[in-house]
């Protein structure tokens, strides 16, 4: 079932709404309570994610701990993104797809040139996304740790078989992630062709993020 | 009873040996050329491990891709470490676990040993890194996922994970450095592990000259994506 993009969302509590185009990277702070939704608008359409402790860069998400912790490599409703230091930087609050991916990393100009043949390294990527976003805040490579690929299927068998095949996916299809601390995320909507990925074919994404009401007042 | 860490080396190649016990972290630059073997003298509760580019540590391990790349989650013989840089750290050119290597379950740390042990002055995987990189004025902002050696972490259908226990006395891993690689290890008991019990054992670290690579090394010329890693990488020395 796929949702409207702002379906349950009061349009009064909406502080950002932008669409960002295919292979393009965002940043922003979700301050602690706000929700944040992707809406994978033409669908099929891998999201690179990252996010740091906006008060202390050095607390990141880790996909190691949340993995663990979960017990679990897929992410869906309820999962909470644990950082390096044990603290709960987002909860995943809303799913439409059923599974995220955590484990197949971001696309990069060098392991392109490796997956896809040496004369893809020119090619545009995540890491590059990442690094162009991250430079905003004095970060750089050495910030770069394992990613959430949002809306990406990355499906491991017992045997250990890992391979990213067709999205799961659809037009219109959403997460919703409410900040638990005040969160710096980082995107990088996946400029990768050689791949299923993307479907062979990059699109853009929308961004929505609001304020849930207060808790009601007590009489 | 002491287990032969050099099993079948010629002890004239080896160029270093030491023991580092349970608890403890220990790092080395190897160098291109030669391999490190780690010995699980006891059959302990698993080795954690990082590694980076010595000549510029920028250059790191990368789990994900090194699954991605090779389509898989297990490691073993003539599979390779890749960095993310697309360039190879070290490539497996012997073991004896029958594929013990874990590439998902990350590190402990004091919340987890806490856990899983109660109040207690445990040493941790998490803390070990970040005393062993300091060292090498490398810190909290170079740790990436880690490989852990001597542990398996199988995935079920559902997404879930399973601890499979794979150590025993004796078993070894070797990897063959295909850069100058700085390594790191904490010798603490992987983060899954289930025994409440903390009994980390003793591991041998030998590095010793290997031969060179022949030219079908299964490692180098096994996939199209190992050749060109391969080219990557000697392309740092020419």
């Amino acid at each position: 079932m796929v949702a409207t993009a702002l379906q349950g969302i009061d349009p009064q509590r909406v502080v950002y709404d932008e669409v960002l185009a295919a292979r393009r990277p965002w940043s922003h702070v979700v301050e602690q309570g706000q929700i944040l939704r992707i809406v994978d608008l033409g669908g099929n359409q891998a999201v690179d994610f990252l996010v740091y402790n906006a008060a202390d860069y050095s607390e990141r998400y880790s996909a190691p701990d949340t993995i663990r912790l979960q017990g679990n490599i897929f992410l869906t409703t309820g999962s909470r993104l644990y950082s390096n230091d044990g603290g709960v930087l987002m909860t995943i609050v809303g799913d439409s797809v059923g599974r995220h991916d955590t484990s197949g990393g971001a696309c990069s100009c060098e392991s392109n040139s490796v997956r896809f043949g040496l004369d893809k390294k020119y090619q545009h990527a995540c890491v590059e996304n990442f690094l162009a976003a991250l430079s905003r805040y004095g970060m750089g490579k050495r910030d770069l740790v394992s990613n959430i690929n949002f809306f990406m299927n990355v499906p491991v068998s017992r045997d250990g078989t890992l391979e990213i095949v067709d999205g799961i996916s659809e037009p219109g299809s959403t997460v919703d992630l409410r900040a638990e601390m005040n969160a710096l995320v980082v995107i990088s909507n996946c400029p990768q062709m050689n791949n299923p990925c993307n479907g062979y074919n990059p699109t853009p994404i929308r961004l929505v993020i609001w304020a849930p009401p207060a808790p009601a007042a007590r009489r | 009873m002491v287990v032969t860490a050099d099993d079948g080396l010629d002890p004239g190649l080896i160029t270093w040996e030491e023991t580092v016990p349970g608890g403890a972290y220990w790092s080395r630059k190897i160098k291109r050329g030669t391999t490190l073997r780690i010995v699980d003298l006891e059959g302990g509760q698993g080795v954690s491990l990082l590694c980076y580019n010595a000549d510029n540590p920028i250059e790191r391990y990368n789990a994900a891709d090194t699954v991605k790349i090779q389509f898989g989650i297990f490691l073993g013989i003539g599979k390779v470490l890749y960095s993310d840089m697309g360039r190879v750290l070290f490539s497996i050119t012997g073991e004896t676990t029958g594929g013990a290597f874990d590439t998902l379950g990350g590190a402990s740390n004091p919340a987890s040993s806490t856990q899983k042990y109660g109040e207690g002055d445990w040493r941790d995987t998490r803390s070990n890194l970040i005393n062993a990189l300091a060292k090498h004025d490398l810190g909290k902002r170079d740790i990436v996922p880690n490989l852990n050696l001597f542990a398996r972490v199988a995935v079920e259908e559902d997404g879930g994970l399973t601890f499979q226990e794979r150590a025993k006395a004796g078993g070894y891993i070797d990897l063959r450095a295909e850069m100058n690689v700085l390594v790191v290890i904490s010798n603490t008991p992987h983060v899954l592990h289930p025994s409440p019990t903390y009994r980390p054992t003793p591991v041998r670290v030998v590095v010793w000259n290997s031969p060179p690579p022949a030219p079908g090394d299964p490692c180098r010329t096994g996939c199209p994506e190992a050749v060109r890693g391969f080219e990557n990488t000697d392309a740092l020395f020419v």
